[in-house]
């Protein structure tokens, strides 16, 4: 496993609050919601929408961090603080890097679902 | 410490928040019920009791800022604990959530052990709150509780018009000498009951019980539209409760109790006294010794309900009374017309 992408400890720690069998179908869970949140912020980033961007970036963050998630997380963290991007170039640039990092998330919930 | 299982309420937005939450929360042995906003969490609310809310702040539709200000407006659940859960950043949402009337905060991801412990307290001054309201209920009509709770207990007074009525059991020290202190306690604890359903029947609220005598206001702390014809009411249901209670088969051979009620209206100064720990509702001035003097009258007179000229006047034509004539009463200068009430 990557440790870059997935903090070991922390996963380990919410096995072991919540038990390994829920936790599974948590991973499930943010699976199916996360690219939901994505298509959020590109759709707020669209219609100007700070507010909505600011939220979905919100969960998104909140939702990395339980996993273990933490790069993700800090990067969602960035968007959620700054808002909407004077240039929207800029965060045309940053949902792509940000849905790449989830790629990535995504791939190694699945391995760990699955270990 | 394990902490009894309660009825609590997760809203959060965020489905794998949310059924986290659920899952530390259901581990932890409680009912938990999930609302996915604002909006959601006051209709279940409003539908069925709750021990704990945990709130998200940020939410489509209805935020947690403004269910905490909904809550704070909501007599019945505005003492209703909540822990906010957030990720939002920075002091000044903590700082907005304590003012706006949350027990606590939690920052998540939410730690389990920090969310049991919290949990913990907050029931436990949630039960220790009931605890004191019920006390609060016990000894006063749930009108003076919830005058109490919406003052937020302060001490302090205001002058208002209201119906005083005083009302006891005569020669009950001497009934009380012939009988088992047992006996004694229960037929107080009956006859108290009784008046009790017939004062607060007619919106009267009793702050004050010594032995066998009460006091008991109408008008205030909440105002009544007619507070002397309910307290005239009430006096007359209090005899006819005394009469069928004389009437009971295991009262058969025992001496019939027989009470006087005196009853004065006009300006009295109403407010809670006491201290922070231990404060009661009462009213003081002439008006509240009137009515203790007339129900001293009433064995004098060989009448069961006196009542003074303002009462009687306020009572129009719809009750019958008879005029007693001035009376002077001790302490007092000037002589007081009394008027005696029969039964309804």
């Amino acid at each position: 496993m990557n440790a870059a992408v997935i903090d070991a400890t922390i996963f380990a720690e919410l096995q072991d609050a919540a038990g390994a069998e829920f936790v599974a179908e948590l991973v499930g869970t943010f699976l199916e919601e996360a690219p939901g949140m994505l298509a959020e912020l590109r759709s707020a980033r669209a219609a100007g929408d700070g507010e909505r961007f600011r939220r979905a970036a919100h969960s998104l963050k909140s939702n990395s961090h339980t996993f273990g998630a933490q790069s993700l997380g800090t990067m969602a963290r960035e968007l959620e603080l700054r808002g909407l991007a004077a240039d929207a170039a800029q965060d045309a640039a940053a949902l792509d890097a940000l849905e790449a990092a989830y790629a990535q998330v995504a791939a190694a919930l699945r391995e760990m679902n699955h270990g | 410490m394990a902490n009894a299982p309660a009825r609590l309420l997760v809203a959060d937005d965020n489905k794998v928040n949310r059924l986290l939450l659920q899952r530390s929360l259901q581990l932890q042995g409680h009912h938990v019920s999930l609302a996915e906003n604002g909006r959601v969490a006051l209709e279940m609310l409003a539908r069925e009791p709750f021990d704990l809310l945990l709130l998200d702040i940020a939410m489509p539709e209805m935020d947690g800022f403004e269910v905490l200000e909904h809550l704070a407006k909501n007599l019945r659940l505005r003492d209703l604990p909540v822990i906010v859960t957030s990720a939002l950043e920075g002091m000044d949402s903590v700082v907005r959530c304590i003012e706006s009337g949350a027990e606590d905060y939690l920052p998540k991801p939410v730690n389990p052990v920090l969310l049991k412990a919290r949990i913990g307290a907050s029931l436990e001054k949630k039960r220790l709150r009931d605890q004191q309201k019920e006390l609060v209920r016990r000894f006063a009509t749930r009108e003076v509780a919830e005058d109490l709770d919406a003052s937020g207990f302060k001490l302090g007074g205001r002058r208002l018009e209201a119906t005083v009525m005083f009302s006891d059991i005569r020669g009950f020290t001497t009934m009380a000498e012939a009988m088992a202190p047992e006996e004694t306690i229960e037929l107080l604890n009956t006859y108290y009951m009784l008046m009790f359903d017939a004062i607060s029947g007619h919106g009267g609220v009793i702050n004050q019980m010594i032995g066998d005598g009460l006091m008991a206001i109408f008008g205030a702390p909440l105002a009544l539209a007619d507070p002397c014809g309910s307290a005239v009411r009430a006096a007359q249901e209090m005899l006819e409760m005394v009469a069928l209670f004389n009437l009971e088969p295991d009262r058969k051979g025992k001496t019939p109790i027989q009470i006087g009620v005196g009853i004065a209206s006009g300006s009295v100064i109403a407010g809670y006294t006491g201290t922070d720990e231990r404060a009661t509702y009462t009213c003081v001035g002439d008006t509240v010794n009137l009515a203790a003097r007339l129900e001293a009258h009433t064995k004098a007179a060989g009448q069961a309900i006196l009542v003074d000229g303002a009462t009687q006047a306020a009572l129009g034509a719809a009750v019958a009374t008879q005029a007693l004539g001035p009376v002077v009463f001790k302490g007092k200068t000037l002589a007081v017309e009394v008027f005696s009430v029969g039964a309804a």
